[in-house]
């Protein structure tokens, strides 16, 4: 009886996420033809948003891994004060709405901000740049990879950097030869989100970065100014974006090395036996 | 339980009215649904301000508005295509457009042919978007006015840095001092906008007249609706534009 219980709540759970989570993409797929979305696969518009999409997301990730494993690596072994509110405020990003973030850059780094009229005065204007695309993305990106890089080095055995440490190696060959390869998957894994969610960016990129082909308009607010005119055009840019961002992350899993992105999974459950 | 306690003396629920309207008369229609709810203090009116095109497309797709005002005539045109208007849509207001750029002046930009000059930021709205649609028939027209040179309008063009997706967007940057220039009605530059920017007349025989048509959707239901058009319509409603910077179509009060 109490295993029917569960059975029940089980597939409600998965009928109930189905609709909310597939059935969306579903209805974006099947309202587009092949033969339609060839034809705006070749538009100027379409090549140029997917080209500055891959490039800027693909930047954006990079910064966030180099930025990111450094702060990852002090929250998970280290213990210092105010380390909580840090915590917090590194996660911060993920709850606010991404036009406030937007606002937040402009009055940062925008011409007038508070940052931005030091290198004003140096010549140098970030907002309605390819840069400020790529710095919205690390904005929003950043947390997701923390998060999961630091939850998966906390993981690792202490014992391990114990025994490390007792062979006397030191804290940066004990963080590469031991931590790192054991929290890679976490790394792959968090980089992958970190991408998706940089690749997903539209209202901190169109407040602080504007809207202009070629130079600031990403998939996403190209999606978004054909639906201002036309939303055959928009499902179907929508659609590029859905196909493109599954080939990239199935690419990424099913990569000879895309294995240690599951590999998590199966260690824990290899612990847990 | 809540509703009942908040309006005791109503008999029936109160009445309810959505207005789709173009993102630039957020201030006068605000003003204007203040007058009809002093007249009925159980009036409950929202309002979705927005692009144009994107209230269109809105309302295409089902979405519940009892009015809709459009800041031009092609997307009035698309919704009463599509069989969504009631009678027929009523001309309510006129624009004319205006350059503005920061109090701090950043780009230098003192005259209209300035705008051309390399280096210039300039934000427009999208083409898609009337004041959009507007600022590119204006800036081609100025080429053919005298004192512009040649390639004035591609060159014009070619200083765009963003296309926004609704005119709030262009002040709002023209405003923060992130763009040299904007180009905007004239009803946009309010009085909390009027302090930080400063305004670049267009001349008559080039700046492009926008007409505001509006029109009680057919799925309405809200006998407030109606009520609304005719208060837009009345000396009253077209006092509250001139007041906002619209050009009235009859005789304000």
């Amino acid at each position: 009886m109490r295993s029917f219980a569960l059975r029940f709540v089980v597939a409600i759970a998965i009928a109930v996420l189905l609709v909310i989570l597939a059935l969306p993409l579903v209805a974006l797929l099947v309202r587009v033809s092949p033969g339609a979305l060839w034809h705006y696969v070749r538009q100027p518009i379409v090549v140029e948003a997917l080209k500055l999409s891959l490039l800027t997301s693909v930047i954006a990730t990079i910064a966030v891994v180099v930025l990111g494993v450094p702060v990852a690596y002090l929250l998970a072994t280290h213990h210092f004060r105010g380390k909580r509110l840090v915590e917090v405020l590194v996660e911060l990003p993920i709850v606010l709405p991404p036009t406030v973030a937007g606002v937040g850059l402009l009055l940062a780094f925008g011409r007038a901000g508070i940052a931005g009229r030091i290198l004003s005065a140096a010549g140098i204007s970030i907002p309605f740049t390819t840069l400020a695309v790529v710095i919205a993305q690390l904005f929003v990106a950043t947390p997701y990879f923390i998060a999961a890089v630091v939850a998966g080095l906390r993981e690792v055995e202490p014992r391990y950097r114990d025994v490390a440490m007792t062979l006397r190696a030191t804290p940066l060959h004990v963080f590469r030869r031991v931590l790192l390869p054991i929290a890679l998957p976490s790394v792959l894994a968090g980089a992958a989100m970190s991408w998706a969610r940089a690749l997903g960016e539209f209202g901190a990129t169109i407040t602080f970065a504007g809207n202009l082909m070629g130079r600031t308009q990403t998939m996403p607010l190209a999606v978004y100014s054909a639906l201002q005119t036309d939303l055959d055009s928009a499902v179907a840019l929508a659609v590029l974006l859905i196909l493109f961002s599954f080939a990239i992350l199935a690419g990424l899993r099913f990569a000879p090395w895309g294995a240690a992105i599951g590999g998590k999974e199966r260690n824990a459950r290899g612990r847990r036996r | 339980m809540i509703a009942a306690r908040q309006f005791p003396a109503q008999a029936h629920p109160p009445t309810t009215l959505t207005v789709f309207a173009a993102a630039s008369l957020t201030a006068a229609f605000n003003e204007i649904a203040d007058t009809l709810r002093h007249r009925d203090p159980g009036l409950a009116v929202a309002f979705n301000y927005a692009g144009s095109q994107a209230l269109a497309l809105q309302i295409e797709q089902g979405a519940p508005a009892d009015v809709f005002a459009s800041a031009d005539d092609h997307w009035m045109t698309v919704v009463k295509d599509s069989g969504a208007v009631k009678g027929e849509p009523a001309i309510f207001a006129h624009n004319h457009l205006v350059v503005i750029v920061p109090k701090a002046n950043p780009g230098h930009v003192r005259t209209l042919q300035d705008l051309a000059r390399p280096g210039v930021k300039l934000v427009l709205a999208d083409a898609a978007v009337p004041v959009g649609h507007y600022a590119r028939v204006t800036i081609a027209a100025l080429e053919k006015v005298q004192g512009f040179s040649a390639g004035y309008a591609d060159n014009v063009i070619a200083r765009v840095v963003s296309n926004e997706d609704n005119v709030k967007g262009v002040v709002a940057k023209v405003q923060l001092g992130e763009a040299d220039a904007g180009i905007v009605y004239v009803s946009d530059v309010t009085p909390a906008v009027a302090g930080a920017v400063t305004q670049i007349a267009i001349p008559e025989a080039a700046n492009a007249v926008a007409d505001y048509p509006i029109a009680v959707l057919r799925r309405s239901t809200s006998a407030a609706a109606q009520a609304f058009v005719d208060l837009v319509l009345s000396p009253t409603g077209q006092g509250v534009l001139a007041r906002n910077g619209f050009i009235p179509v009859r005789t304000p009060h």
